[in-house]
């Protein structure tokens, strides 16, 4: 099964409550899977600034000192935001890969769940409400966000078989389904230079997009490509730092739902999920159709 | 009237209320508020009652039905009316896949749009979508009509039996062993009586193509292999 939600604002003034919102419709999908959780959350970004979250299972001793020893290292300021086993780092945009580098030299122990200049990633197993509590992610604002519930299928339960998936700057994807060539997509995409960290079907999945658009195709076109690369189960939903997809297999079993009002665009794995949303009474609810591509953009 | 505000009462509570009705009581007709995408909303029931669920259900809505009417005034998530036995039930807005999957009698009327998989292995339900439905609609119906006022997705009817299928819209493409069909006077009967029984008037039997089995992939026969 699996539960995915997403939330992309249109109205700047439901900004503050976007970790609210999208925490309370993950936690009406637990029941879809309970193994993991995760969010992904695009949250406001100053010019020039950039964010890198990372994961640690031992938090105590990987944190402590971590922000002094990685100015020392790569020789700007940095800023170590704590958060339970995740760490949220906060530095110049144009230091991000040179931090990348120099993390997995000072704390070998610690993983990157996600970078770029607007996203944080935080998922861990356990249900929903325990994750989004553990993260305070209720209390985050942000531009748009997706988030997803795991019964896991492919791949092992653990903090990095959980989803969201992130393979490039501000990317990030989460997946109801099985892929079933994902094995030799990896393959081609490890020898086009992208790097893997799990097994996860997904993380090809997302890692397939994150080529399409470092070729220089937007999230629109990246997702078209999808439908005759990707073979098997899905319905994904995507973010970049200023866009927001959907996208459904041919067959489309994976369930779907969404909603427009002039505030914001809603994705729901079901209706359930989106009935908490502010005018949902008086929303446009439809289900996306299959082997169409579905974005906004800020 | 017995009223179910399922903001308020279990889920449990109401079905098994609708399960509890006596022959000959007065009590039948329920009224179901705030369903709010809930799955298995009035499933199993076995009585002659009326139930208005008013908003949006999820899954498996009216399941097993059998008598009762139920009407919701909203959209329902997949498997509406998932093997209905008889009865009725109305959707006023959009059902998501498999509406009336495996259904063996009754009517089932979609007043939006029905996505895929609609009437899938049917096996005697009467389907009304007033529009369009999705692709894999009626695959391996064995009995029972699908009426689409509107337009069917792809692959309409794959491997049918003896469901009879009549499209007023455009077909974008017929499943395998699916075939256009000449309407007969008793097609037309049948069209005009199913119509009026879902409350449609201002369309007529006449505007619709019937589509229907060919019956070549009933035995297996090498010669067929690659349609299978």
């Amino acid at each position: 099964m699996c539960g995915i939600v997403g939330l992309f604002l249109k109205d700047k003034a439901l900004e503050p409550r976007l970790g609210a919102l999208l925490s309370d419709m993950l936690i009406t999908m637990t029941d879809r899977g309970p193994d993991s959780a995760g969010i992904a959350i695009y949250g406001p970004s100053a010019k020039g600034a950039g964010k890198i979250t990372v994961q640690s299972a031992d938090p105590k001793s990987d944190f402590k000192g971590l922000g002094a020893a990685l100015s020392k290292k790569i020789g700007t300021e940095v800023s170590v935001d704590v958060r339970a086993t995740h760490a949220v780092i906060s530095l110049a945009a144009e230091k991000l890969d040179t931090a990348r580098d120099a993390l997995k030299e000072l704390r070998p122990g610690i993983t990157v769940m996600g970078r770029g200049e607007s996203v944080e990633i935080f998922k861990e197993v356990g249900l929903p409400k325990d994750v989004a509590e553990r993260f305070g992610i209720g209390k985050m604002s942000g531009t748009h966000g997706i988030g997803h519930t795991r019964m896991a299928t492919e791949s092992a339960v653990t903090t990095f078989g959980a989803h969201p998936f992130s393979t490039g700057p501000d990317q990030c994807l989460v997946h109801n389904g099985s892929l079933s060539n994902h094995n030799n997509l990896r393959r081609e995409l490890i020898k086009a230079g992208l790097r893997f960290e799990t097994e996860n079907d997904t993380e090809v999945a997302a890692a397939y997009l994150s080529h399409k658009l470092a070729e220089g195709q937007n999230l629109g076109a990246a997702l078209e490509s999808g439908l005759s690369d990707l073979d098997g189960f899905y319905t994904f939903v995507v973010g970049t730092k200023s866009g927001f997809g959907v996208l459904r297999d041919p067959i489309a079993c994976k369930p779907a739902v969404m909603a427009e009002t002039d505030e914001y665009v809603a994705f729901g794995s079901e209706y359930r999920a989106l009935v908490g949303l502010p005018g949902i009474a008086n929303a446009r609810v439809w289900e996306p159709e299959p082997a169409t591509v579905y974005f906004w953009e800020h | 009237m017995p009223s179910f505000d399922l903001a308020k009462v279990p889920l449990r509570e109401l079905n098994q209320a609708l399960h509890n009705v006596a022959a000959g009581t007065n009590e039948i007709d329920f009224e179901v508020l705030n369903p709010r995408g809930a799955h298995a909303v009035a499933v199993g029931i076995d009585a002659p009652v009326t139930v208005d669920v008013r908003g949006n259900c999820g899954y498996y809505c009216a399941g097993m039905n059998a008598e009762a009417t139920v009407t919701v005034h909203g959209s329902v998530g997949p498997g509406v009316a998932e093997n209905m036995m008889s009865g009725t039930v109305v959707v006023k807005g959009d059902a998501s896949q498999y509406a009336g999957a495996t259904g063996h009698g009754g009517l089932l009327v979609i007043e939006g749009n029905a996505s895929s998989r609609c009437g899938i292995s049917m096996k005697g339900i009467d389907i009304v979508v007033k529009g369009n439905i999705g692709h894999m609609s009626a695959f391996m119906a064995q009995a029972g009509t699908l009426v689409v006022l509107g337009d069917a997705g792809d692959a309409l009817g794959d491997s049918l039996y003896e469901a009879k299928l009549f499209v007023r819209g455009k077909v974008k493409s017929l499943g395998a062993d699916c075939v256009k069909k000449k309407m007969k006077p008793k097609h037309l009967e049948l069209l005009a009586d199913l119509l009026e029984r879902a409350g449609i008037t201002d369309v007529k039997p006449e505007e619709f193509t019937r589509y229907g089995s060919a019956r070549q992939l009933y035995n297996f026969n090498i010669d067929n292999a690659d349609a299978y």
